[in-house]
Formats: C-alpha cells, sequence, structure tokens
C-alpha cells in the first residue's frame, strides 16, 4: 500500500494538575486567579511553578500508522489516554508534543445526545448533528433518505427527539455520522447503548465503510467481541502509553493480563471502573467445592462467588450480578440476582452477596469476571469495576476422557443417551 | 484529498480557512436557536413583538410622564424610548447571549471540533433576527404617529452595523472569559441591568448635559453605547447628533472587536480542556 492514511509520529498531551484540577470542573474563578497573583507576585518563575504544579502525561510518544480501509481497534483500561488520543485526532484539543498526519477528512460518532436539541424535531436533528459533523446541507440532503431508512425512526421523525427512546437516540445519531463519508471515522464507546440487533447492524455497517468504500474506522470499546469482529489491528494503550500494537487476541490477552487472579480478590483501588460512587465493591471471593488456596475450580464442582461491598448511600432493591467472559472477552456467563428474583430492600454499609451455580460446566481454561452492582432494573451501573478478576477452570480427574474441545463448545451440560430404536440388517 | 496536520499550535495556521468551510455551521445553530426559541408557546414568535412592546410602554409612562421627561415639541416620547430600546435590546440580549454561549454548547465543545467563534457568533446572530422582527413595532408605531424618517435614515445600516460589532466584541471576549472564570455568569447580567440606566434609552443624552453638566456628560459618552443609541434615534427621528459619543463608540467598538477575537483565539485552544 502507498502512505498511510494516519501517520501518528510521538504525540502526547499533558495537563497541568495540581490546585487548578480540583477546580476544574467547575471553573476556576477570577478572583482566585486575583488573589493567586498577589499572594505570589513571583509564581511565574519557574521555580514557583513547579512548587504548585505538576505535569501529567495523559498520553506521550504515540507512534502507529493506519492504512487505509484498516479496522483499527483501540483497547485500554480506563485512563489510559484512549479518549485524549481520540479527542487530538479528532481535533478538540491540541497535542502538547509529536505530530500527526490525516490523510482525509475526519469524523466522530458521537455520545448518544451530544449535538441533539431536544426540542427539534428527528428531521431537524438530522440536519443540525449533520451539519456540527462538518456535512452540508446538500451531502445531508443526499443521504437524507438512507440516514432516516437505517435508524428505522421513519414514524418518529416529526416528533421532537426529547419523546425518543435511548435506543432511537442512538439508532439515529449513529445513522447521520455512518453517512458522513468521511475517510476517516473515528468510534468510540458508543455501541454499549441500544439492543443489540442494532448494535450488529452497526458493526456490519462499519465493516462495509472500511471493506467496500475503503474506508478507515478507528474504534474503541469495552467489548471485546465487537473489537475482534471488527479489527484486524488492536492498538492497547497503558497508562497513556502504546503498549503493543497486532492482532486482536495478542493485544486482549495483554490487555485481560493484569486482572487479579486469587480466590480472595480486592478490587477496591481497581481503577477501571464505572461508578457512580453510591457503592463500591469491596472485594470478591471465590468459593470452589473443595477447598483450595488458588483460584482454581474444578468443572463440574459447585461455585460459589461472593462480593462484599461498601454502600455508602442507602440503596433500594440494587441488582447484583457476575459477568464471566472466557480468555479471549467474549461474554460466557450473564449471572445476576434479577434473574433469581432476589430482592434485598433497602441496603446501607457492607453488605455480603453471594451467588451460587451447581456443577459449573465452564469448559477448562482461563475466564475473567466482573462483579457489578445496578439499579433494580439493571440500566445503572451503581459500580462495575471491569473484569477486574481471573480464574481457571480445571478438568477434574475423573472428567479426563470427556474429550472437550472449545473448537465445538464452551459449556458443559450433562447429557442422557440411549439408544431408542434399532433394526437388525436382515 | 485534503491533508491535515496536527501538531502543537497548528490551529491556529488555518484559522480562518477553517472558519470559512464551517460557515454552515454558523447558520445552521443560529437556525436551531431561533427555532427553538419559542417551540412550545401557544403566541409563539409574537413574544419577539409583545416583550419590547411592554416595555415600551412602561418605560414611555415612567420616563414621559412619571418623571416629566416628554416636552410638548419633537416627536412623541414613545418613540423616543422605541427608537433607543431596539438597539439596547439588541445589544443586551446578544451580549449576554454571547456570553453564556460557549457554557450552554460545553457538551458540543468537548466533542466536536469545529471553530469555536462559530458559537458566539451565532448567538450574536439570532439576537440580530429578533431585532428585524422588533422593527416592525417601529414602523408600526410610525405610520400610527405619521412620523415620516428623513434623509437621516441612510446612516442606520452604520448604527446597526455598529451595534452588531459592539455586541460581537465584548461578547467574544466575555465568553472566552467566561469558560475559564465563571464569575462573568453573575457579572453580565448586572452589566446589562447597569447599563439600561447609563445608556440613552428611556430618556435622550442631551437631558444629561442640561442637568448634570459638562464633566459628567463626558464620562457618559465612554459607554460605548451611548453614541450607538443616539445615532439610531438620530437616524430615524432627525434632531442634532453629537459626534463625540459617536466617535467614541466608533474607537471603542474597534477596540473591542480586535481585543475580543484576539483574546478569544488564544484562549480558544484549551477551551475543550478547561470547559
Amino acid at each position: 500500500m502507498s502512505t498511510p492514511i494516519i501517520r501518528i509520529d510521538k504525540l502526547g498531551k499533558s495537563y497541568t494538575i495540581g490546585r487548578q484540577q480540583q477546580n476544574r470542573r467547575v471553573g476556576q474563578t477570577f478572583g482566585e486567579t486575583l488573589a493567586g497573583a498577589l499572594k505570589r507576585p513571583f509564581s511565574r518563575s519557574a521555580a514557583g511553578r513547579g512548587a504548585n504544579k505538576e505535569e501529567f502525561w495523559a498520553l506521550r510518544d504515540i507512534s502507529f500508522d493506519v492504512e487505509q480501509g484498516e479496522v483499527i481497534g483501540v483497547i485500554g483500561r480506563n485512563g489510559a489516554g484512549k479518549s485524549t488520543l481520540f479527542k487530538i485526532l479528532s481535533r478538540i484539543t491540541d497535542p502538547s508534543e509529536g505530530r500527526a498526519q490525516l490523510r482525509g477528512r475526519v469524523a466522530s460518532l458521537l455520545e448518544v445526545g451530544t449535538g441533539f436539541h431536544p426540542e427539534l424535531t428527528g428531521r431537524e436533528n438530522i440536519y443540525l448533528n449533520g451539519a456540527i459533523l462538518g456535512m452540508t446541507r446538500a451531502e445531508i440532503r443526499k443521504n437524507f433518505d438512507e440516514i432516516v431508512a437505517f435508524s428505522e425512526v421513519e414514524k418518529f421523525l416529526d416528533t421532537p427527539v426529547k419523546r425518543y427512546s435511548s435506543g432511537m437516540y442512538v439508532r439515529l445519531a449513529f445513522s447521520v455520522a455512518a453517512h458522513l463519508e468521511p475517510e476517516i471515522l473515528i468510534v468510540d464507546e458508543v455501541l454499549a447503548v441500544g439492543d443489540s440487533a442494532f448494535q450488529q447492524k452497526c458493526l456490519g455497517k462499519m465493516r462495509g465503510i472500511a471493506q467496500t468504500d475503503g474506508r478507515t474506522v478507528l474504534f474503541v470499546s469495552h467489548n471485546m467481541s465487537s473489537i475482534r469482529q471488527l479489527c484486524q489491528r488492536v492498538c492497547l494503550l497503558e497508562k497513556g502509553r502504546v503498549s503493543l500494537i497486532g492482532p486482536p487476541d495478542e493485544a486482549i490477552g495483554k490487555y485481560l493480563s493484569d486482572a487479579i487472579v486469587g480466590r480472595k480478590v480486592s478490587v477496591a483501588d481497581w481503577e477501571d471502573r464505572e461508578t457512580t460512587g453510591e457503592a463500591r465493591i469491596l472485594q470478591v471471593e471465590l468459593q470452589p467445592g473443595e477447598s483450595s488456596e488458588t483460584a482454581q475450580v474444578k468443572m463440574g464442582d459447585d461455585l460459589r462467588i461472593r462480593m462484599e461491598i461498601d454502600v455508602r448511600d442507602p440503596l433500594v432493591d440494587p441488582s447484583f450480578g457476575v459477568f464471566v467472559y472466557d480468555a479471549s472477552g467474549t461474554p460466557m456467563l450473564d449471572l445476576r440476582s434479577l434473574h433469581d428474583h432476589m430482592s434485598v430492600g433497602q441496603v446501607s454499609g457492607k453488605i455480603t452477596v453471594q451467588l451460587e451455580v451447581k456443577q459449573i460446566g465452564l469448559y477448562p481454561g482461563h475466564y475473567f469476571l466482573t462483579p457489578w452492582i445496578s439499579d433494580t432494573a439493571c440500566v445503572r451501573h451503581i459500580d462495575f469495576p471491569r473484569m477486574c478478576c481471573a480464574f481457571d477452570i480445571s478438568s477434574s480427574p475423573r472428567d479426563v476422557d470427556l474429550q472437550l474441545d472449545r473448537d465445538w463448545g464452551s459449556y458443559f451440560v450433562r447429557s442422557a443417551w440411549s439408544v431408542v430404536g434399532a433394526t437388525p440388517r436382515p | 484529498m485534503d491533508e491535515l496536520i496536527i501538531e502543537p499550535g497548528a490551529k491556529r495556521r488555518n484559522y480562518w480557512r477553517d472558519l470559512w468551510r464551517y460557515r454552515e455551521l454558523f447558520y445552521t445553530l443560529a437556525w436551531r436557536d431561533i427555532s427553538v426559541r419559542y417551540r412550545q408557546t401557544v403566541v409563539g414568535m409574537a413574544w419577539a413583538i409583545l416583550q419590547p412592546l411592554a416595555t415600551m410602554v412602561v418605560m414611555t409612562l415612567v420616563f414621559g410622564k412619571l418623571a416629566g421627561l416628554s416636552t410638548a415639541s419633537g416627536p412623541p416620547y414613545a418613540l423616543i424610548v422605541i427608537a433607543g430600546m431596539l438597539p439596547w435590546q439588541f445589544f443586551s440580549t446578544a451580549f449576554s447571549g454571547a456570553s453564556q454561549s460557549l457554557i450552554a454548547n460545553a457538551g458540543l465543545i468537548s466533542k466536536v471540533y469545529f471553530p469555536r467563534i462559530i458559537i458566539p457568533a451565532s448567538a450574536v446572530a439570532t439576537s440580530f433576527v429578533d431585532l428585524l422582527i422588533a422593527f416592525v413595532i417601529l414602523l408600526g408605531m410610525m405610520v400610527w404617529f405619521q412620523v415620516l424618517p428623513d434623509w437621516r435614515i441612510v446612516a442606520l445600516p452604520f448604527f446597526m452595523v455598529l451595534a452588531f460589532l459592539a455586541a460581537t466584541g465584548f461578547g467574544l471576549l466575555v465568553a472566552a472569559l467566561n469558560v475559564k472564570y465563571r464569575d462573568f455568569r453573575y457579572v453580565v447580567p448586572f452589566i446589562v441591568q447597569f447599563g439600561l440606566y447609563i445608556s440613552p434609552v428611556g430618556y435622550s443624552s442631551s437631558l444629561v448635559r442640561d442637568r448634570l453638566g459638562d464633566n459628567l456628560y463626558y464620562l457618559y459618552c465612554l459607554n460605548p453605547m451611548t453614541g450607538v443609541i443616539d445615532g439610531f434615534r438620530w437616524a430615524i427621528l432627525g434632531g442634532d447628533l453629537d459626534p463625540l459619543p459617536v466617535a467614541f463608540s466608533c474607537v471603542s467598538v474597534s477596540l473591542s472587536v480586535f481585543v475580543g477575537v484576539w483574546y478569544f483565539r488564544r484562549a480558544e485552544a484549551r477551551f475543550a480542556d478547561i470547559i
């Protein structure tokens, strides 16, 4: 291939943290700056600066090339710099050093609702969102019918989007961006919302954008199966640096390798989590049938998982759950208190929740789990330490002859066999 | 295929080219603000007429009758008030709209790239549309009072541009400051309220000279809107125009545009990081 469509060369972004960082959200007041200037008249000098402020590199020394028509995945724990990288590439923020060269128009798929005005109708929002993404009216008009058809919201085209469901919102947003015809499309974790049928449709569309139209897609996701489905190459970011660029399986393997292995694991300090702060999962304990020091669970044993949760603000009827993923990050088990119709009423303080799976049938191998706590309907995560623990399933001696092959199955279910009909050959 | 280089400070070099490329976004944002304004209201666009009309009636009563500023000679007092009120209301809504606009669109700024100047500029444009609508009141009243403008009316576009530039210049400056120092959220309403009293809206500026003396009058002329409003009224209703406030307005407005654009562009690069 010729020159790469994206060439990133030693890109870096630093923020100054310190007193200013704390005020970043609410904005600094003029008075504070004024008072600061009066109190520390020499603060502009190098010495004063070093004393109060600290440089923090959110991203450093990032270099890689992307070829045209490639779908490249970017993965990493929270705070690894994925968003910062994308903000630089979509020109929202300036890099502090380095350089990136992009050959073609860049568009980023926006978070749900950004660029939509709730009072405007779906039709008007298509034009608004298109313009924000850099489309001209003529371009939008040309693609209008296609956008509407893809989004499946024809019936509500003249309804203000404030009356849309969140699924409809995402569908419309994705449709506009997907029809933008940019040479480079940046997709940042938006497909998490919306029903799975539409997610598949979006993945299909993105693949089409890359393969048929020869466009380039940069794709960030925590969903390892979509990463594997879509990307030929994956870039793993760790603490603001490129840790690995390579085939999806290799990158995902490395990404997941920092999960904590152990029978009793403290996850209170796990950083890669979505949390509202109302509650925090402190510890996860695996209890295989027989006592064992390692996080080894024998296939066919009963598996108990206990999580210790610190509920800071009283919660009414929260739901608990554990997601189990295989070594490649593909979801395997979806265990929820909701499925057992457990209801706890109001909880506060420290609680320990236990779940039990009888005769666990996961094929021998390495597994990851995400314990979580959410609201009653499992819509809003209250604490979600992503893939923080790992454990192994080993084959039990009595099952050696089972010939389990991950190529053909992943969960063992006992089946009873008998011959129920036989006609002897004459 | 266009090539894009991203490196520290690169944004600033293609600034005006980018701005031209995103001109459609400017129209669209202005259109969004205008069309959203009167959604889910019963009287709709009539609000753009009703508000200045009611204000005009009250101000005519307060200043004309209650304070007794109305004179037998000259145009009807209601006309004097409305001719001063149109530019002032435009300036105050455009200025406060522009200065809050970046904060109001924080979501966009932290998620999408486009020249940020489009946001306050479209806020000013939105208020300009309101000004054009409010002109209907003025026309109606001139028909009612049977007052015809003379040759001076040709100067009106000049003063409209001056008002537009004043709102843009000060608006840009305060909008950019507001991103970093949220104090301006409280300062702006104060300035607007204060400005109503120190601008010749409910009375003419010659009154200031007559009653308060020359020195206070010169101080009064430092208000950039004094010249704009005087000029507006003069273009529509005739009479004498003191060139001093007009000259000062021209100077301070040009300065505000210069400083506003300069500071905005300087601050712009960090908006997404600190908003």
